[in-house]
């Protein structure tokens, strides 16, 4: 790929003064590369913890304990309420600083990585919108469904697993894309924790080249294609998982 | 929350319940929403094999009562025996009770998300956690027997009204229950429909199935029913086997209710 591509990058430059360094120097290519690894990571990560913590969170909201319900309204209410940039900072140097640190043999590194922090940090921002999404979901499947399960000697776990969540998560899907894409596209504040995902990466490139247009085009595009697939993909689902005839 | 994700594994009745006594035995069952005093005094005894209808007008507590057999209302005095069984009891295993009480609902609620084959075999695979091959056996004889034979695969969406609530009796009978309770179950179907699922549960009752049903269609009562009861405003007014109760009805407001039927 780098071979094929270097030589039409390197004449740009030469002659028009364009400089994508990235796609003709290979120490910045490889960055380059392992940039896009870490964001998709970054993002992959954070949108299924904040998935799991979304599920979890709806089922919670439909327990009798009003205690348990209360936990999670004022976790929703802590981390739907505050800028997700805080929060990046909060967890990473509020809580980080409470880490233990492990001998590297020689130097020290704290237990918990910033990428570690990053999908927690996220993942914790994007769950508290998913359980207000699930639970919004859970509200508009009709009582009666789950109470045919309950009769049917469902618990009320099996009844939320296999009929109450599944009716759910279709109806929440356009607002759950919603918030994905959201979530996808805030992986780049990781940047301020130094998180080498792309937009930490292209900072370093255009800092060393002085290319900073260049890096910026290509920025964008980076997160257009990647936050455009992911919402072509959960559309896809959406069509997928359409329920045949229902609420016709 | 969960609490009891698994079945208690004996379904033996109570060693004190002996199949002549009464399947369920219902006796001075008070239960109030709130402020408003749904049954009030209710008794009734259901032996094995008998089909029972409880008629009367709306909101005179038909619908709450059966709901209250099967645990799905609780209630505040009285007491539900389900072969011999306490269903008023809070350490009542409310699965094991829910195993040999069916209820068929108005509205079918049916799963949407799955065909009517899946619907009819989802509990006992996922919740009896009977072998996927054989519950699939007997679900398809069950389809075929509720005489929907083809439409296996198709979902609750591109089914009838009628076609829809017989898939809702032959889920119920996947469990393998010991009485069905049908709740108003063709109030909200078309009337051509209403035939064929009358039929289906009387092919059920002419097999044993003890049944106990609340139902307007008075003329179904009539030809199935071993015992009737009338109910209004929480209490059971009258009752006795249908002949008499339609033709010789004793008290004023069961004479009222039925000149307005018929």
């Amino acid at each position: 790929m780098f071979e094929l591509i270097a030589p039409i990058f390197q004449r740009l430059a030469d002659e028009t003064g364009w400089n994508f360094i990235i796609f003709y120097d290979r120490y910045e290519y490889d960055r380059f590369v392992t940039g896009i690894s870490i964001s998709l990571q970054l993002i992959l990560w954070s949108i299924l913890l904040s998935l799991v913590i979304g599920v979890l969170g709806a089922w919670v909201q439909t327990a009798r304990s009003a205690l348990l319900r209360g936990i999670v309204d004022g976790y929703i209410q802590l981390f739907r309420n505050t800028p997700p940039l805080i929060q990046l900072l909060f967890f990473y140097f509020g809580l980080g600083a409470f880490t233990p640190q492990v001998d590297m043999g020689g130097y020290y590194e704290p237990m918990i990585s910033s990428f570690t922090w990053a999908v927690l940090s996220l993942g914790i921002f994007g769950g508290a919108f998913n359980v207000e999404i699930f639970r919004s979901g859970i509200e508009a499947v009709p009582k009666a469904t789950a109470e045919a399960a309950e009769s049917l000697c469902f618990s009320s776990w099996q009844t939320y697993a296999y009929v109450t969540l599944p009716l759910a998560f279709r109806i929440s899907l356009p607002a759950l894309t919603n918030n994905l894409v959201s979530l996808a596209k805030t992986t780049s504040l990781a940047y301020v924790i130094s998180v080498p995902e792309m937009t930490y990466t292209l900072n370093q490139v255009w800092s060393d080249n002085i290319n900073v247009p260049e890096m910026m085009v290509v920025l964008f595009l980076f997160y257009v294609v990647v936050v455009s697939l992911i919402a072509a993909g959960l559309h896809v689902l959406e069509k997928r998982l359409a329920l045949p005839g229902y609420g016709r | 929350m969960p609490s009891n994700p698994e079945i208690s594994p004996h379904r033996a009745a109570p060693a004190n319940w002996t199949p002549d006594m009464p399947l369920v035995s219902i006796k001075d069952v008070h239960k109030s929403f709130g402020k408003l005093e749904v049954l009030r005094g209710v008794s009734l005894d259901v032996k094995k094999g008998e089909v029972v209808c409880i008629i009367g007008p709306s909101g005179s507590g038909k619908s709450t009562l059966i709901r209250c057999i099967n645990g799905l209302n609780d209630i505040q005095k009285g007491s539900i025996l389900v072969e011999g069984q306490e269903v008023n009891d809070p350490k009542l295993d409310k699965l094991a009770l829910r195993k040999k009480v069916g209820i068929v609902f108005q509205q079918y609620n049916l799963f949407p998300h799955k065909t009517a084959l899946e619907n009819v075999m989802m509990a006992p695979v996922k919740v009896l956690k009977e072998p996927r091959r054989e519950v699939e056996e007997r679900a398809r004889a069950l389809i075929a027997k509720v005489r929907l034979s083809g439409k296996e695969d198709v979902y609750p969406g591109h089914l009838s009204g009628g076609q829809q609530q017989r898939v809702a009796i032959a889920r119920s009978l996947a469990m393998r229950p010991d009485v069905m309770l049908f709740d108003e179950v063709t109030a909200a179907l078309d009337p051509e429909t209403v035939k064929e699922v009358l039929l289906t549960i009387k092919e059920l009752a002419a097999e044993g199935m003890t049944c106990i049903l609340v139902t307007h269609e008075m003329g179904f009562a009539r030809e199935v029913a071993d015992h009737v009861y009338f109910t209004d405003r929480g209490v059971i007014v009258e009752h006795g086997p249908p002949e008499e109760l339609f033709t010789k009805a004793k008290d004023e407001r069961t004479q009222r209710f039925l000149s307005q039927i018929f």
